[in-house]
């Protein structure tokens, strides 16, 4: 067995048998939904139907109801699928990175970052989708066999790589999910006592027996599938910034945006990951699974990307002045001295200064701090998008042409819509799913576990 | 002929059952199988589970899928249809390859995930609708079980139980089968 250097902070806390992971887990399942979830799936419900309703009446009277123009064609729609995507990113990143770094501390919230994955891209998904206007014809984007020609797809085309890129994430990280969870469906189909219930989860655990046969395949698909997920995952986020990259727009041509959009990603990925844990983990009494250590290492996460991307910004800026090429130039002193001044510095202060007080090991340790600069941090990387896409538009090449961007209700109805729909989702999963990785942390109660780590360093100390 | 039956021996720890099973295959006992709620490291050179394949299955997949997206793009904007998109060289494959990474990578991904997910579902059988077979509902929970079948040693039924009482079991349950 492993064995777990005795000054390491334990990562399950408490005197926890197997069995008390399991009543922690599958008990509130078991349970009555708590008020508070009531509560809760209520207000993001009602969100989410104005939000589809709001979609509704996009698709019907068409994209003219957003506030976009001749000159700003992409707006809120692209910045929102981009802010979604890059939430998605931390998902991947914990199960698959972490993974393949042994990192144990992902145990504890690899499942409840992979499902806010999976409900991320289902809602970034949806912006280019109805960006489209006429979403009837979205398989257009596939290269099937059609009656004008055939005329295919362009596949030189970042646009269509992103359509490769995102159905291939999205379906991966299911698959990913979902196999992570049979062994877990099984521990609660084996506990239900309700035949309902007993059959769906029967159903659901597709039969896992837990055989040492399949448990060293489990084993081996994680493996191989966090091998293929990590390069999957720069490789999505840096398809997304060639959208930009790709096209010749000051402030969008440049090479640094790979590198730059995939570390943004995860910082505020990982930023999602803590608002989303830390009212978890207390609703649903986790506290002894998921704490200020695992808190304090996704801070640092944050602290690190939080840097690359301050430093990217910066780089943007120098750069633009030393090509010595003026409209250039002109794109970033327009991003912090024109219009849109104000999202440009909402975005510096919330994305370059705020994650730098992670530096105090108070604050990285506190979470009440933690909770309030995830929701900063989150709000400074959507002002990023929106920066990087409507201040690089909004100055056309032709003076004559140049315009502003006002969002319409349609446009905030939409983007609140998404969250409303996100929150429903995860609540659900919260309820009905197992939230933490119930296999994987019983490997590690011995190794990490607070009492077992006693009993290791007590008896080490008698020889 | 005797009856054939199977032993299905419970313990309350990972370290208990690997004990045991060390020391029951030291008397030239055939475990035939082990049903735990978590893997349990070790336990598989110790009864004889050999490697799973499942790595190479994966990368077959991939590279048949990074082929078909390679022939794909080929046919689509190449052979079948090509345009003058930008003054790229869109009558060379070899010319055009950069443009083609991105998804060429993709759709090994998708292939190479994808393949493996079904093939280990298929393999382990363990589809939607099919039947548990642990012996104990405890086994996915902290209970760890140890099958021994009779037919598969050559002793009986009672000195595989006295081989298996000298082990820190949990509890024994010994059931007749038809085979």
């Amino acid at each position: 067995m492993q064995q777990e250097a005795a000054i390491r902070e334990p990562l399950i806390l408490g005197n926890k048998s197997y069995k008390d992971i399991t009543d922690d887990v599958v008990g509130p399942i078991q349970g009555k939904a708590p008020l508070g979830w009531k509560i809760m799936i209520t207000i993001s419900s009602v969100i989410a139907f104005y939000g589809v309703g709001c979609i509704l009446y996009l698709i019907g009277t068409g994209i003219g109801v957003w506030g976009l123009n001749k000159t700003v064609g992409w707006a809120w729609d692209i910045t929102n699928f981009v802010w979604w995507v890059g939430i998605g990113h931390a998902g991947t990143l914990i199960s698959a990175v972490l993974l393949l770094f042994r990192q144990k501390w992902r145990m504890a919230i690899n499942r409840s970052a992979e499902a806010m994955t999976i409900f991320a891209v289902i809602m970034a998904a949806v912006f280019p989708g109805i960006h489209m206007g006429r979403i009837w014809v979205s398989y257009w984007v596939l290269p099937l066999p059609n009656q004008f020609g055939s005329l295919w797809v362009n596949f030189n085309s970042p646009l269509l790589w992103d359509v490769f890129a995102i159905s291939t994430y999205f379906s991966v990280s299911l698959v990913f999910w979902y196999i992570g969870l049979i062994p877990d469906f099984a521990t609660i189909r084996d506990r239900m006592t309700k035949p309902l219930q007993k059959k769906i989860y029967g159903l659901l655990s597709f039969g896992w027996s837990g055989r040492a046969k399949h448990w060293t395949r489990f084993e081996e698909v994680s493996l191989v599938l966090a091998g293929i997920a990590t390069p999957l995952v720069f490789s999505v986020h840096s398809i997304v910034s060639m959208d930009f990259a790709t096209s010749v727009i000051p402030g969008w041509h440049t090479t640094i945006f790979p590198p730059y959009f995939v570390s943004g990603a995860v910082f505020s990925g990982f930023a999602m990951v803590q608002t989303l844990l830390l009212i978890m983990r207390k609703t649903m009494n986790l506290e002894n699974y998921i704490h200020t250590k695992h808190v304090e290492y996704m801070n640092i996460v944050i602290i690190v990307t939080g840097s690359i991307v301050g430093v990217a910004y910066l780089t943007e800026l120098f750069i633009s002045w030393y090509s010595g090429v003026e409209y250039e130039s002109y794109a970033f002193i327009n991003r912090f001295s024109g219009p849109y001044s104000m999202s440009y510095w909402i975005m510096m202060t919330c994305n370059v200064v705020s994650p730098q007080l992670f530096w105090f090991k108070k604050i990285r340790r506190s979470l009440v701090a933690t909770f309030a600069l995830s929701i900063v941090v989150n709000i400074g990387m959507w002002f990023e998008r929106y920066v990087i896409i409507v201040t690089s538009l909004h100055r056309d090449f032709d003076p004559s042409s140049w315009g502003e961007f006002y969002a319409t209700n349609i446009d905030v109805g939409v983007f609140i819509g998404t969250l409303g729909i996100f929150f429903t989702l995860f609540l659900l999963f919260a309820r009905f799913f197992p939230v933490l990785a119930l296999n994987e942390l019983k490997t590690i109660l011995k190794s990490s576990g607070e009492e077992h780590k006693r009993i290791q360093s007590d008896g080490k100390s008698n020889h | 002929m005797e009856s054939k039956k199977v032993l299905h021996v419970m313990y309350d720890d990972d370290g208990k059952l690997l004990e045991a099973a060390k020391q029951l295959v030291a008397k030239g006992i055939q475990v035939k199988d082990v049903y735990s709620p978590f893997p349990v490291h070790g336990i598989d050179p110790v009864i004889g589970v050999k490697r799973t394949r499942l790595a190479i299955a994966s990368f077959m997949y991939a590279t048949t899928g990074t082929c078909l997206a390679l022939f794909g793009m080929w046919y689509f904007m190449i052979q079948d249809w090509p345009m003058n998109i930008g003054g790229k060289p869109s009558f060379s494959l070899i010319e055009n390859l950069p443009a083609f990474v991105p998804v060429t990578f993709e759709f090994s991904v998708l292939c190479g995930a994808h393949g493996m997910a079904l093939t280990y579902l298929l393999r382990n059988g363990t589809l939607p609708g099919m039947p548990a077979s642990n012996p104990d509902p405890r086994t996915t929970d902290d209970k760890f079980v140890m099958e021994i079948l009779t037919e598969e040693n050559e002793m009986d039924a009672a000195a595989l139980e006295a081989a298996v009482n000298d082990t820190d079991l949990l509890e024994l349950s010994i059931k007749e089968y038809d085979a």
